[in-house]
């Protein structure tokens, strides 16, 4: 498979799997201002995802039949085609966890866009100048729900830590490039994440001070999402999203 | 511009002009009082002899009104002799709030919605930093709080003014 469709697919399972993590809180949100922040979230990452598998599709029908869809990219692939993250496809556990993994991801997806948008494929920088504004109210709306709950109470405090030990360990991967993410690198159509990792730092350990968290030390990362070895988690995920096209294919409503 | 549609038996002349306020009738889904038009999607008109081919671009990326509207496009011009009409959706340049027009903002308010400030601050707002003075659509006052970042659809947040103490929706800037 051409690296550059690979990259794309790795970009277009990232938001539609934390997508469909958040818009399992529609309905069961903490407060109804929040079910539909979170359920506005899941909305815009699913269409980032929408716009990234529908030019996947188009680069995987050149030259040949034409027969892949945004739709069956994202519902007849099996779970060792997903090049998402570990991170996004982790449980939602309580709303601290949610939250926590939400800012992990924004705080990286922010720059992500920001450096598509100056890359020199044409129309991942027109998906990325798209996203960006949208992100970047993901990025403020998640930073301060970690320092509202890290500056918490005793409880919203305790909550959060315990997110943070769960989730630490799959934030190394974010910046572990899979082959197709140097290509994109070395070929200007991504950027170099060594380079983004910095900002990243940055990012979390500002939003930490504020919420009284420490910055955990280096330790053992879990990968492997990115090259398709999964946490048993994605394909309870996919089990759910694509049952419907598996049972009855082409079903349209 | 008068051209004559080459492929259409009657002979239906082809008016940008006819056109664009036909597209002045398919109004926002999501915010009936507002035309495409107004809301500043419809990027471009394209028309020759036997073409027209309509440009819009989502407000954002995950706009789920944006099928009923490429419908609506359709319908309308179809039923005024337009047929085979191309809808190309196109992501770049990105949508912003501001190419909403002034009688879109007017209407806006009028229907009870507060419209996005003419000042970009989406990219500038700091954490717990709210956007300045934002106006009551239904009392006028200045003196309102944001309730959520995140509203009734992706474009629109929710305030409350606390003079006149009524909830409302804020076209939020982007």
């Amino acid at each position: 498979m051409p690296p550059l469709l690979q990259y794309t697919l790795h970009l277009a399972d990232d938001a539609l799997i934390l997508g469909h993590r958040n818009s399992e809180w529609t309905g069961h949100g903490p407060i109804l201002e929040q079910d539909i922040a979170i359920s506005n979230i899941a909305l815009d990452l699913i269409g980032q995802a929408r716009n990234f598998y529908q030019y996947a599709a188009e680069l995987a029908n050149e030259g040949n039949s034409g027969s892949v869809t945004e739709d069956s990219l994202a519902y007849l692939r099996d779970g060792w085609d997903f090049r998402n993250i570990l991170l996004v496809e982790q449980t939602n556990g309580d709303w601290a966890k949610t939250i926590l993994r939400q800012f992990f991801f924004s705080a990286h997806q922010v720059d992500l866009y920001q450096q598509l948008m100056t890359g020199s494929d044409k129309t991942l920088s027109a998906i990325g100048a798209k996203a960006y504004k949208e992100v970047v109210y993901h990025l403020r709306w998640s930073s301060e729900w970690v320092i509202r709950l890290g500056d918490g109470t005793e409880e919203s405090h305790t909550r959060m830590k315990k997110a943070l030990d769960e989730l630490w360990k799959f934030t190394g991967e974010l910046y572990m490039p899979a082959p197709y993410e140097q290509w994109a690198a070395k070929a200007g159509v991504g950027p170099d994440l060594s380079h983004l990792r910095v900002r990243w730092e940055e990012r979390v350990k500002e939003v930490f001070v504020e919420a009284g968290l420490s910055y955990p030390p280096a330790e053992w990362m879990q990968t492997g999402g990115k090259e398709g070895r999964h946490t048993e988690q994605l394909g309870y995920i996919l089990a759910e999203m694509q049952f419907l096209q598996r049972a009855y294919p082409g079903c349209n409503w | 511009m008068q051209l004559v549609m080459g492929t259409n038996h009657d002979s239906k002349v082809v008016s940008v002009e006819e056109i664009r306020s036909l597209l002045k009738t398919v109004n926002d889904p999501e915010v009936p009082v507002l035309s495409i038009l107004d809301l500043g999607i419809v990027r471009d008109i394209k028309a020759d002899d036997d073409r027209v081919e309509i440009v819009i671009t989502p407000t954002y990326s995950g706009c789920p009104a944006m099928d009923m509207i490429r419908m609506q496009i359709r319908a309308v011009l179809d039923q005024h002799g337009y047929t085979g009409v191309q809808i190309t959706t196109v992501l770049s340049p990105a949508w912003t709030t501001e190419w909403m027009s002034q009688e879109g903002k007017d209407k806006l308010r009028a229907y009870g919605i507060a419209p996005p400030t003419p000042l970009q601050q989406v990219c500038h707002t700091q954490l717990f930093h709210r956007e300045e003075a934002i106006q009551c659509p239904h009392c006028l006052s200045y003196h309102t709080t944001m309730i959520s970042e995140f509203g009734s659809t992706a474009c629109k947040a929710l305030y409350r003014c606390e003079d006149c103490k009524e909830p409302f929706d804020y076209f939020k800037c982007h």
